[in-house]
C-alpha cells in the first residue's frame, strides 16, 4: 500500500449528494478524497427537484403535485415531520443549489432555477413533471407550455422508449398545437440508436447541419422543436444554440430513460472538474473502514483496484446512498442494514411493512422512508440515539423520513443535506 | 349474440373444451373476465405430472395423470419440455414413505426407477448432499400459456370460435329448467350485452360455484391459494419433488429459463382477493432449503398464486381434498342446458373437457366423437412467443439491426409486438400491455417490465395502437400488475431493481400522480395556473 493520503474530508458516495459536497468542501478549502461507484449519477433525469409532490397522508387521498416548492414545504413538515427538510432553513436550499448551479456553469451545464414557481416539463410518457431547477437546454419547453406556443416534438428513428406521438397524445389537453416528427439520424447506420451515440455525433457541427436539414421539411409551423435530450455531451447549450439558428426556431430538450444523457453529462462534469479542485476521485472504488474510537481519526481503505490507498480522514461524509447505490442492504430474513458502518436504521418492523400492496399507492411505500437519523448537524445517531461519531456525518437519500422519490425531492435533499454537513464541519467557511 | 354453445372461463379446460367442440363440428363462443389463463391456469408450476406426486394418497388421480401427460406429450409436443423428474428425500424424512413408494408408483402404472443418491446429485448437482433416496419418474413441463392460445387458435381456424376477453358474467335467465340468455359486461367499458345459447358451460375453476349460483345452482367450492416464486435462472434440467407426503415449498419445476418453486395451500374465501404474501414467499424456501440448500442465496425476480378450485366435500384441508375433476350437469336443479366442470389439474384438463364436450354434444344431439385424443394439436405461429428462449434463438439467426429489442431480458424484438398485434389485435382492439406480456416473455425477466414497459408502450403509441392517455392507464395496470408478484420477493438484488423500476415509474414520469384518464379535466386546471 502507498503512502496513506491524508485529508479533513472522506466522502463516501459519488451521487448527487456526494458530488455536491465535494463541491462544496472543496470550496471552502478542506481537502478531499472521495470515492464511489459513479454509474448512478448517470441513471439520474439531469432534472433538479426541490419537492415536486406531496404524499397522499391517508388511504383514498391522492398525491398532489406541487407548483410553489418552498410555500409546500410547511405542509410537507406537518405530515413529514422526520423529514431531512425539517433540519434545513428553506434559504440554505436555494444557496446549495445556486453554488452546485456555479459550478456546473463553469463546467458548461448551465442550469436555471425556478424562483419560487417549479417548472412544469413533459415527461416521455408524455406526463408532465413539477421541477423547480432544470437544465436550460429544457427551458424553451417549458416557457413554450407555459404559453401553449406551437411545438412540434420529434422522435429519431430506432431510439427506444421515445415516442414523440406519446408525448404529443398525452400533453394535448395542456398543450394544443403539438404536432409530431419522425427523423432518422444523419450518418447512423441505422438500427438501434441510443441517446449518448446521437449526442456524441452532435458535438461535430456537420452533423447538426444535416440534422438541421432533415428536420427542416418534417416540422411545419411550430414556434419549437422539442427533442430527445440528445443536444451534445459538454457543450449541450451551444449545441442547442447552433440547431435553434440552424432550423430557425428554439429547441429544447426532454429527458429520457435512464441511462439519459443529461446524466451522462453530470457524471462527466463532476469527474472532470473535481480532480483540478483538489479532490482525490476514486471513480469505481469503495471507501471502506471500521468507525473509529471517539477522538480518533477515520483510517479507510479506498478498494476494488490493484494498489489500495489508505486514506486519513478527520471526517467521514456518508452519501452511500439506498438500495441501488448501495448504502443500504436489504436480505431476506433481517433488517435493513447500512453497509459501510453498521450503523442503526430507522426501518419497519419487518419485510412485509417494506412495500404497501398498491404498486402506485399515492402514499408511498415504507421502505423508503427508511434510513440514517441524523442529529441537527447531520451526524447519524448511534445505537444509544447520540452521533455515532462526532466527526461523521450523512447527507442525501441515505437519511430517513423522506421518500425522493414519491415527494420529488431527491435533489433537495442530496444538495442541501450535503451543502449543510459541509457547512457544520467548517464553520465559517 | 347468438351461439350453439357458450362457455364460460378460458383457462385451459374452457380452450381445451372449445377445441374439443370444435373438432366435432360445434361452434362456441369464449368468454373470460380476464384474459387467458386469468386464473389456476396461469397460477400453476407448469408441471406436466408423470402422475407421481398423487401415488401415496390417490391413485385414481396418478392414474389419470400419467395417461394424460402421455397423451400431451405426443399430441402437443411443442407446447412440452419432456425433462424428466426426480423424488427425493432427504436426511430426516420419512423413510417408509421412502420404501413404499416405489409400489405406490407401480399400482398406478407410473414408471420408476431407483437411483443412488449419489447419482442423483450428478443428474441434479444442487440437490443438498443429505439426500438419502432419489426416483426418477416421467415428469415433464408445459407451457400454459402456449396450450391455452394454441386450443383457442385451433377452435377459430375450425369454427370460428372467438374468444371474448374482459367480459363478466353478471347473470342468467332461467326459465322452464333452461338458461335462455346469459348477460355480460365489459370490464373496460362498461357495455352490457347478452348472450344467448343452445348450451351454457362453466369452465371457471375457483369462481365455478359462483357462477353455477347466477342460474340458481350449487357446487361446494373450497379455494385454496397456493403461492410460487421464480428463480432468476433456470437451477435444474429436470422436476425435482421432495418425496413426502404433498406439501409446502416441495417442488421445483424448471420453466425454460427459469425455475418455479412451490407452493403453499391457504384457504381463501374470495378467489378475487388472491395474491402471494411475503410469509408464502418466506415458507416456500424454508421448506425447500434442506432439499437444495442454495435456494437461500438464489435471485428470485417474482412470486404468483393461483387458486385451487376444490370440491369441498365435507371439510377437510386444502391438501387433504381429491384432485379428481367434478363435472356438475346440474339436472338436481333442474336444468337442463347448463353443466359446470371445475376441480382437477392442468394436466388433466383434456379428459376433463372430451367428459364436458361428452355431456354438451348429447344435449345437442352430435354424435360425433372427441378426436383430442388422436388429433396433435397445431403449432400456430402467433402463440411461439410464449416459449422462454425462442425470442433469443431466433434474435441469434436473424440479428435484424432495425428490428429492435423492445424487451431487453428476455430478448423479445419489436417485431414480434407486431405480429402479435397483427394475429391476435381482433381479440383485443384495445391493447394492454399485459395482454401482449400475455402472449410473449414480456415483461417476464430481471426487471419484470420496469423498462419493457416504457418501450413497448411507446411502440404501440408510435405504431398507433395507442392514440390518447388510455395507453398511460395501460402503463399503470401494467407495472402495478407486475408489482403484486415483486412485492413477496423484495430482497436482495431484486430490491435494488424496484428501486430503480419505481424511481424510473414515479420519480421521473410521476405515473403514481391522479388517473391519466382523467387529463383532460386536469388541463385546465394546469392552464389556469400557468
Amino acid at each position: 500500500m502507498s503512502t496513506p493520503l491524508r485529508c479533513d474530508l472522506a466522502i463516501i458516495g459519488t451521487g448527487l449528494a456526494g458530488m455536491a459536497a465535494a463541491v462544496f468542501a472543496s470550496s471552502r478549502g478542506l481537502s478531499v478524497a472521495q470515492a464511489g461507484s459513479t454509474g448512478a449519477i448517470s441513471y439520474t433525469s439531469g432534472v433538479f427537484d426541490v419537492l415536486g409532490a406531496l404524499p397522499a397522508v391517508a388511504q383514498g387521498q391522492p398525491a398532489r403535485p406541487v407548483e410553489r416548492p418552498f410555500e409546500a414545504l410547511a405542509e410537507l413538515l406537518r405530515d413529514e415531520p422526520g423529514h431531512p427538510y425539517a433540519l434545513l432553513d428553506p434559504e440554505d436550499i436555494r444557496l446549495a443549489f445556486h453554488e452546485v448551479m456555479d459550478f456546473l456553469r463553469e463546467a458548461g451545464l448551465p442550469y436555471r432555477a425556478g424562483g419560487e414557481k417549479n417548472f412544469l416539463l413533459p415527461t416521455p410518457a408524455g406526463t408532465l413533471k413539477h421541477s423547480w431547477c432544470v437544465p436550460e437546454t429544457t427551458l424553451p419547453g417549458c416557457e413554450a407550455l407555459a404559453e401553449g406556443a406551437p411545438a412540434c416534438i420529434v422522435a429519431i428513428e430506432g431510439m427506444k422508449g421515445f415516442s414523440a406521438r406519446q408525448v404529443a397524445v398525452n400533453l394535448a389537453p395542456y398543450w394544443p398545437g403539438l404536432t409530431t416528427a419522425r427523423v432518422a439520424m444523419p450518418g447512423h447506420p441505422g438500427g438501434e440508436v441510443y441517446p449518448e451515440q446521437v449526442a456524441r455525433m452532435l458535438e461535430v457541427p456537420a452533423a447538426r447541419r444535416a440534422l438541421a436539414e432533415a428536420l427542416a421539411p418534417l416540422v411545419g409551423p411550430a414556434r419549437v422543436v422539442g427533442l430527445p435530450a440528445v443536444l451534445g455531451m459538454h457543450r449541450p447549450g451551444d449545441v442547442a444554440a447552433d440547431m435553434a439558428r440552424l432550423l430557425g426556431r428554439a429547441v429544447f430538450e426532454i429527458p429520457t430513460m435512464p441511462p439519459g444523457v443529461p446524466g451522462i453529462r453530470l457524471k462527466e462534469a463532476f469527474e472532470g472538474l473535481l480532480p483540478g479542485r483538489g479532490v482525490a476521485l476514486f471513480c469505481q472504488q469503495k471507501l471502506v473502514g471500521p468507525l473509529p474510537a471517539p477522538g480518533a481519526p477515520f483510517r479507510l481503505r479506498v478498494t476494488g483496484q490493484p494498489v489500495e490507498h489508505e486514506v486519513l480522514a478527520d471526517r467521514v461524509l456518508l452519501c452511500s446512498g439506498r438500495f441501488l447505490g448501495g448504502g443500504l442492504g436489504g436480505l431476506r430474513g433481517r433488517p435493513i442494514t447500512e453497509t459501510v458502518f453498521g450503523l442503526p436504521v430507522a426501518q419497519p418492523e419487518d419485510r412485509s411493512g417494506w412495500y404497501r400492496q398498491d404498486y402506485l399507492d399515492p402514499r408511498g411505500h415504507e421502505v423508503h422512508r427508511a434510513g440514517l437519523r441524523v442529529d441537527a448537524a447531520l451526524r447519524p445517531l448511534g445505537p444509544g440515539g447520540a452521533p455515532a461519531h462526532e466527526g461523521l456525518f450523512a447527507a442525501g437519500s441515505i437519511l430517513a423520513g423522506q421518500d425522493w422519490i414519491r415527494m420529488k425531492c431527491g435533489a433537495g435533499v442530496a444538495i442541501a443535506t450535503a451543502f449543510k454537513a459541509v457547512r457544520a464541519m467548517a464553520p465559517g467557511r | 349474440m347468438r351461439t350453439d354453445v357458450l362457455i364460460i372461463g378460458a383457462g385451459a379446460t374452457g380452450t381445451g373444451l372449445a377445441r374439443d367442440l370444435a373438432l366435432r363440428g360445434v361452434s362456441c363462443v369464449v368468454v373470460e373476465t380476464g384474459d387467458v389463463n386469468s386464473g389456476a391456469s396461469g397460477g400453476n408450476h407448469g408441471l406436466l405430472h408423470s402422475g407421481g406426486r398423487y401415488v401415496s394418497n390417490d391413485t385414481e388421480a396418478a392414474r389419470e395423470c400419467r395417461e394424460e401427460g402421455a397423451l400431451i406429450k405426443r399430441l402437443a409436443p411443442q407446447c412440452v419440455e419432456d425433462c424428466g423428474g426426480l423424488f427425493v428425500a432427504v436426511a430426516g424424512d420419512d423413510e417408509r414413505f421412502v420404501a413404499d413408494y416405489p409400489g405406490w408408483c407401480a399400482a398406478a402404472g407410473i414408471e420408476v426407477c431407483c437411483l443412488e443418491p449419489a447419482e442423483a446429485r450428478a443428474m441434479e448437482p444442487v440437490l443438498s448432499p443429505k439426500v438419502i433416496a432419489a426416483f426418477a419418474v416421467p415428469d415433464a413441463t408445459i407451457d400454459p400459456f402456449r396450450l391455452a392460445l394454441e386450443n383457442m387458435a385451433h377452435a377459430h381456424a375450425l369454427t370460428g370460435c372467438t374468444l371474448l376477453r374482459r367480459t363478466r358474467v353478471t347473470g342468467m335467465d332461467v326459465d322452464a329448467g333452461r338458461v335462455v340468455r346469459v348477460h355480460t359486461v365489459n370490464t373496460v367499458s362498461g357495455e352490457a350485452g347478452t348472450i344467448e345459447a343452445a348450451q351454457v358451460v362453466s369452465a371457471t375453476g375457483a369462481w365455478a360455484g359462483r357462477v353455477a349460483a347466477l342460474a340458481g345452482a350449487h357446487i361446494p367450492m373450497l379455494c385454496s391459494q397456493g403461492t410460487l416464486l421464480v428463480t432468476h435462472e433456470r437451477m435444474t434440467r429436470r422436476v425435482v419433488n421432495r418425496l413426502r407426503p404433498p406439501g409446502n415449498g416441495d417442488i421445483l419445476v424448471p420453466g425454460g429459463t427459469v425455475s418455479i418453486l412451490g407452493t403453499t395451500s391457504v384457504t381463501v374465501d374470495d378467489p378475487d382477493r388472491a395474491r402471494p404474501t411475503v410469509a408464502e414467499a418466506d415458507e416456500n424456501l424454508r421448506q425447500a432449503l434442506p432439499m437444495i440448500p442454495s435456494l437461500a442465496y438464489t435471485r428470485f425476480v417474482r412470486a404468483y398464486c393461483g387458486v385451487r378450485p376444490l370440491i369441498s366435500a365435507g371439510g377437510g384441508d386444502g391438501r387433504a381434498v381429491s384432485r379428481g375433476f367434478m363435472l356438475y350437469d346440474h339436472t338436481d336443479a333442474g336444468l337442463s342446458n347448463f353443466c359446470s366442470v371445475t376441480g382437477g389439474k392442468l394436466t388433466t384438463f383434456r379428459l376433463m373437457a372430451e367428459k364436458t364436450a361428452d355431456l354438451v354434444c348429447a344435449r345437442l344431439g352430435v354424435t360425433a366423437p372427441c378426436r383430442t385424443r388422436t388429433e396433435p394439436l397445431p403449432a400456430a405461429p402467433a402463440c411461439r412467443w410464449t416459449e422462454p428462449g425462442f425470442a433469443p434463438r431466433l434474435w441469434a439467426q436473424r440479428h435484424d439491426a432495425d428490428d429492435p429489442l423492445l424487451c431487453e431480458c428476455e430478448m423479445v424484438p419489436a417485431s414480434a409486438v407486431d405480429s402479435i398485434m397483427n394475429d391476435c389485435g381482433q381479440q383485443f382492439p384495445d391493447p394492454g400491455l399485459q395482454a401482449l406480456g400475455k402472449r410473449s416473455r414480456i415483461g417476464k425477466g430481471s426487471c419484470q417490465g420496469a423498462f419493457c414497459g416504457v418501450r413497448v408502450a411507446a411502440h404501440l403509441y408510435d405504431t398507433g395502437h395507442y392514440t390518447s392517455p388510455r395507453g398511460l392507464a395501460r402503463m399503470r395496470e401494467f407495472f402495478t400488475e407486475r408489482f403484486k408478484g415483486q412485492r413477496p420477493i423484495l430482497w436482495g438484488p431484486q430490491l435494488i431493481q424496484a428501486e430503480l423500476a419505481e424511481a424510473l415509474h414515479c420519480g421521473l414520469l410521476g405515473l403514481e400522480l391522479g388517473d391519466p384518464e382523467a387529463a383532460p379535466a386536469a388541463g385546465k386546471d394546469e392552464e389556469a395556473r400557468s
